[in-house]
């Protein structure tokens, strides 16, 4: 069983958004999304002040078997980049709602990230 | 009275392994009266071959070496000094005889079990410190197929790394090989990209240049300084690619110095013979940051469960078999073999050795150079390495070229007033007496040779010196002696399995035997010491061969006409679709570029659709693993106008003859698209069913799969293309030897010939193996296949199968329940089979989680029972695992493999014996390989990059 945080929005792509009151979000992949892919061992994403589409790839993540694209689950500008995961991308299976969180992105609509699935609806998404 | 004279011994029965009784039994035991039955309710009735191959039957060995022999005696070896990437080179004989001929080395495969590949890991990864080094950047790969498409190679990973331009352009100084310009025109074409040849100092980086290619020295044989260039193309934004030589840089300053991005150029004169154009491998480097862009396989360094240093591929998500159509290169295949003679030759000579190797060549082209102006000769070039270009007059040039033939020397002559010659480490002093004689035209000369001061003036320019140290790592200083030499090569070699140890069941690779016979040629001078570009009047025995190999191939595959040009399986796939391209464009429909490709095919085939320009649409599979014919009208018909073609696999790469493979090319012919059938599971199909008959236009041999060169540990490959009569127009031609069609795609590879030296090896199997032995050999591959899947039955799920359960010539199994019922991946069943000293079957590939297991005909009955026997016995490890009886992630399957440092270990605290996880069958203990690491930690490797000879302290630890 993996970790599906309540508090979290989900793509159907298995990226995970978290909302702050300040409207600005944070995004990564899921639990399930990581145990999938195995050891994530490098990742390619977007720079500060790049311009990102919902359902459009921001960036490509690798494990040692499996390369896969991130697709950005809201339009917006990206704010700040997780530049840990240069050096620790292990993060990203070790702890992904936290320290493995890969952009923080400001909206370009307010309400967007309620059309995002909810914990239940994500948790039915991959059978669990 | 007559004397009985018994019937030459057939060589069929050497190389297919179960006799015929076994044959007998194993048909009877699959519950058919006879091969014939059996093979009629695999291979669909409506495909069916039902008449001999147009060949000859089988011969003896002793009669194809005589005409083989007979071949080799039409060649002439001239003494060459054509160069353009080709020199003369002493094989260190301890090489030849413990690499090049020894099935040790030559008969492995592809390093995917890192586990018992340790060896070859090893070699490999001191050639890419040797590249590395030696050109001047951090990084290096495993090999490329030759300089040309090492070329190209960087072409297209330049588009990947600097930023797009609407319509790219990309600068070739005129001054590099002629054969580099025409395969880099070629698949710079397929990708949109324009190419502009001309004088590297005076490249014009207009804002549409995304990089520039120069040769370092020149084919010319001219040392120019890049500096300055490299600072404007960077300042451009564009990458510089510079194509070099080995040698030439143990005394220039490499190019990594110099500013250059990505260092490209072939390895051969590092001890591999010219062999008519190859295999050699060729080198491909680049600049750290870059690593993620690089083309072909890396090796790493990682480390093993215990913690010590292990090698493995690295970043194999760069590869075309994850990427896919987002790939920016189709290279599968490295030139493994030829890559550990390269890094051996510099093991052996190390650094100081090299420079002196090089110090004598340049010696004698400056004794060359000072003959040649006392003459009254004007060299072109003040500055040079080994390569002198000298202005002639007009009228001499042909007796020079006489001269010089006369005395079996060929020169390179570049324009109707300019000859060039490179000299190699085979020149001696006589030599260049020989070439002063030819020059002198044969009239007395006005000094002694002999008594020849060179110039003092330096030939090559202060600049351009190199000053810094190269191949300092240990490895480089320890092997000097033969004795040290020729245990470090039985030490590594001894870390590997290869076919002298067992079966390697890899699906879809078909490991089948490389017998002794077909090999003997490739190490006859008459076929290993030829340039490729020498005329062709010295290479009548090759070009017979080549024209037999050609009519043998076409009758076997059912075409009109055959390329032998491609250098591997990812080359012939190109070629292919560039020939089919081509064809469309001829017809002034050059807008057909949509390629569909079934989700299961291998991740090459989109990969090279995208490099040959094509967009890929996919086609989905049934339940049964088929191309999903529904899905394939719809696609078809939605891209009618647009359609260039398909790729597909035939029998599937599930393993399946499909029923449909006819239906499947009408339909995408009737919407105007050609059929390009990959050949890649051709060991199902020889003398019982022909691509051309059932609705291919155009098909590719691995000729290292079926045709029996051996995969050396990861390359040579061969990939020729053959196809139907539309499309012999199209084949690709070469820039110096006229080969290919009257409209050709363009020149897919350096050599006009591809890999020609191992050529010899296909056509010693056709002629050994006759038509007869040929189709023989089919079914009994397909009867091994389905005798290793009745006898696992029961025990694993069969994946896929066709009409009444039975399989083509491999078969799947499903070990995916195994995930939920015992804790066990498909990994650590591959990994316990290693104890049971086989290489293990392909994993994961076609579909993630299973085996696939493929044996040749070359397999004895007792071999595939052995290999059965622990399969079997590996399922009931799982079975303990199910029944609660052995831990769960704490068994023989995932602690597998076994080194004998775990299993000797005094701290042994497992809670299984010792013995079951070393000897966990009988035949384990009369012969038991052990790997030298145990299971590998890739993800280390893959975060902790490190692709060079690591300091010596790391092993100590």
């Amino acid at each position: 069983m993996s970790s599906i945080p309540a508090d979290l929005r989900y793509t159907k792509d298995h990226e995970y958004v978290r909302a702050a009151a300040n409207g600005i979000v944070t995004v990564g992949i899921t639990d399930y999304a990581q145990g999938e892919l195995g050891d994530v061992v490098f990742l390619d994403l977007p720079k500060a002040g790049d311009k990102v589409t919902a359902h459009q790839p921001f960036g490509t993540i690798e494990a040692v078997k499996a390369v896969s694209e991130l697709f950005s689950p809201l339009s917006g500008e990206v704010l700040e980049v997780n530049g840990a995961l240069d050096g620790d991308p292990a993060a990203v299976n070790r702890d992904p709602y936290g320290a493995g969180w890969m952009v923080r992105l400001r909206p370009s609509a307010a309400g967007e990230v309620n059309q995002l699935l909810d914990a239940e609806s994500y948790k039915a998404l991959i059978g669990e | 009275m007559k004397v009985p004279l018994p019937h030459p011994e057939r060589f069929t029965s050497r190389h297919i392994g179960p006799r015929p009784q076994d044959i007998q039994d194993m048909v009877e035991t699959l519950g058919y009266p006879s091969l014939d039955a059996f093979v009629d309710a695999v291979v669909p009735e409506d495909i069916r071959l039902r008449r001999p191959l147009a060949l000859p039957k089988g011969k003896s060995e002793r009669e194809v070496l005589r005409a083989l022999r007979a071949l080799a005696g039409q060649n002439q070896v001239f003494r060459s000094y054509l160069g353009m990437g080709y020199h003369g080179t002493f094989t260190p004989q301890v090489i030849q005889r413990n690499i090049l001929e020894n099935p040790g080395w030559y008969t492995a495969y592809t390093p995917y079990q890192a586990e018992i590949s340790q060896g070859r890991l090893e070699a490999l990864l001191n050639y890419q410190t040797l590249v590395s080094d030696l050109t001047g950047l951090e990084i290096a790969n495993a090999s490329l197929l030759d300089e040309a498409t090492a070329a190209a190679e960087a072409v297209w990973m330049t588009e990947a790394v600097v930023a797009k331009r609407p319509a790219p352009a990309y600068l070739v100084d005129q001054a590099c090989h002629p054969q580099t310009i025409a395969v880099v025109r070629t698949r710079a074409r397929a990708r949109g990209i324009m190419i502009r040849v001309g004088p590297a100092d005076r490249f014009e980086l207009e804002p549409d240049v995304i990089g520039v290619l120069v040769q370092y020295p020149a084919t010319d044989g001219l040392i120019a300084d890049y500096r300055d260039l490299c600072r404007r193309a960077h300042e451009a934004g564009a990458l510089v690619t510079a194509a070099t030589d080995l040698l030439a840089l143990t005394l220039l300053t490499p190019p990594g110095e110099w500013g250059a991005d990505i260092v490209v150029g072939s390895s051969q004169r590092f001890g591999v013979p010219m062999g008519y154009g190859g295999p050699h491998a060729a080198f491909f480097a680049t600049r750290e940051e870059l690593r993620r862009y690089m083309p072909g396989r890396i090796i790493g360094v990682s480390r093993d469960v215990t913690g010590r240093p292990a090698l493995r591929m690295a970043l194999q998500t760069r590869e075309q078999h994850i990427r896919r159509d987002k790939a920016t290169s189709n290279i599968c295949t490295a030139q493994v073999l030829l890559a550990v003679m390269a890094s051996m030759y510099a093991v052996y000579h190390g650094p100081d050795g090299l420079r002196r190797i090089a110090e004598r060549v340049h010696a004698f082209t400056l004794l060359l150079a000072t003959a040649l102006r006392r003459l009254g000769y004007r060299l072109v070039h003040q500055h040079f390495f080994d390569t002198l270009c000298i202005e002639v007059e007009r009228w001499a040039l042909p007796g020079i070229v006489d001269a010089a033939r006369a005395r079996r020397i060929n020169l390179r002559v570049l324009s109707p007033t300019h000859i060039c010659v490179a000299l190699d480490e085979a020149v001696a002093l006589n030599d260049v007496a020989d070439l002063i004689a030819v020059f002198a035209l044969d009239e007395a000369l006005p000094f002694m040779v002999d008594q020849l001061s060179p110039d003092v003036e330096p030939a090559i320019p202060e600049p351009l010196r190199r000053t810094s140290a190269y191949l300092t790592h240990p490895v480089f200083h320890l092997h000097h002696s033969e004795t040290e030499m020729l245990r470090y090569i039985r030490r590594l070699e001894g870390r590997d399995l290869s076919l002298t140890e067992a079966m390697i069941p890899l699906g879809s690779c078909t490991m089948k035997l490389n017998a002794t016979t077909e090999m003997m040629p490739v190490s006859w001078r008459e076929f290993n010491r030829l340039h490729p570009f020498a005329p062709r009047d010295q290479t009548a025995g090759y070009l017979r061969l080549f024209q037999q190999l050609r009519f043998q191939l076409a009758e076997i595959t059912g075409f009109a006409a055959v390329s032998l040009q491609p250098n591997a399986g990812s080359q012939g796939e190109l070629t292919g679709l560039l020939v089919i391209r081509a064809y469309h464009e001829s017809r002034g429909e050059g807008h057909r570029k949509t390629c569909l490709i079934p989700l299961s095919a291998h991740g090459t085939n989109p990969a090279s659709a995208v490099m040959a320009g094509f967009e890929v649409v996919t086609v989905k599979s049934d339940a049964k693993g088929n191309v999903d014919l529904d899905d394939l009208r719809a696609k078809a018909a939605a891209h009618a106008s647009d359609l260039a073609g398909i790729m597909v696999t035939y029998p599937s790469t599930h393993g399946v003859f499909e029923p449909s493979i006819q239906e499947i090319c009408r339909i995408v012919h009737e919407a105007g698209g050609q059929v390009y059938l990959d050949g890649a599971n051709l060991n199902a199909q020889v003398g019982l069913c022909r691509p051309g008959d059932y609705g291919a236009d155009v098909c590719h041999l691995n000729l290292h799969k079926t045709f029996c060169i051996p995969h050396g540990g990861g390359g040579p490959g061969m990939g020729p293309i053959a196809v139907a009569a539309h499309l012999a127009p199209f084949l690709p031609d070469h820039p110096v030897v006229h080969v290919g069609g009257a409209q050709a795609c363009g020149t897919v590879a350096a050599a006009p010939w591809g890999s020609a030296a191992i050529l010899p090896i296909s056509w010693a199997y056709i002629a050994l193996m006759g038509w007869d032995g040929l189709t023989e050999a089919t079914k009994v591959a397909i009867l091994n296949a389905n005798y290793i899947a009745h006898r696992l039955k029961g025990h694993y799920e069969l994946l896929y199968s066709g009409a009444g359960g039975l399989v083509a010539h491999e078969c799947i199994i499903d070990t995916r329940p195994f995930k939920q019922s015992a804790g066990v991946e498909v990994e650590d069943i591959a990994k316990r089979i290693i104890d049971y000293g086989f290489h293990p079957p392909t994993v994961s590939f076609p579909v993630p989680g299973t085996l696939m297991i493929e044996p040749t005909e070359s397999e004895s009955r007792e071999e595939l029972d052995r290999f059965c026997d622990a399969l079997i016995s590996i399922r009931e490890e799982i079975r303990e695992i199910e029944a609660g009886v052995a831990e769960r992630g704490n068994n023989l399957l995932t602690h597998a493999p076994h080194t004998l440092e775990q299993v000797i270990a005094d701290d042994w605290n497992r809670p299984y014996p010792r013995e079951r996880a070393a000897f966990p069958s009988p035949s384990t203990r009369l012969h038991k390989i052990w790997p030298t690491v145990g299971r590998i930690d890739s993800a280390y490797g893959d975060r902790n990059l490190v692709c060079t000879c690591p300091p010596v302290e790391a092993y100590a630890s």
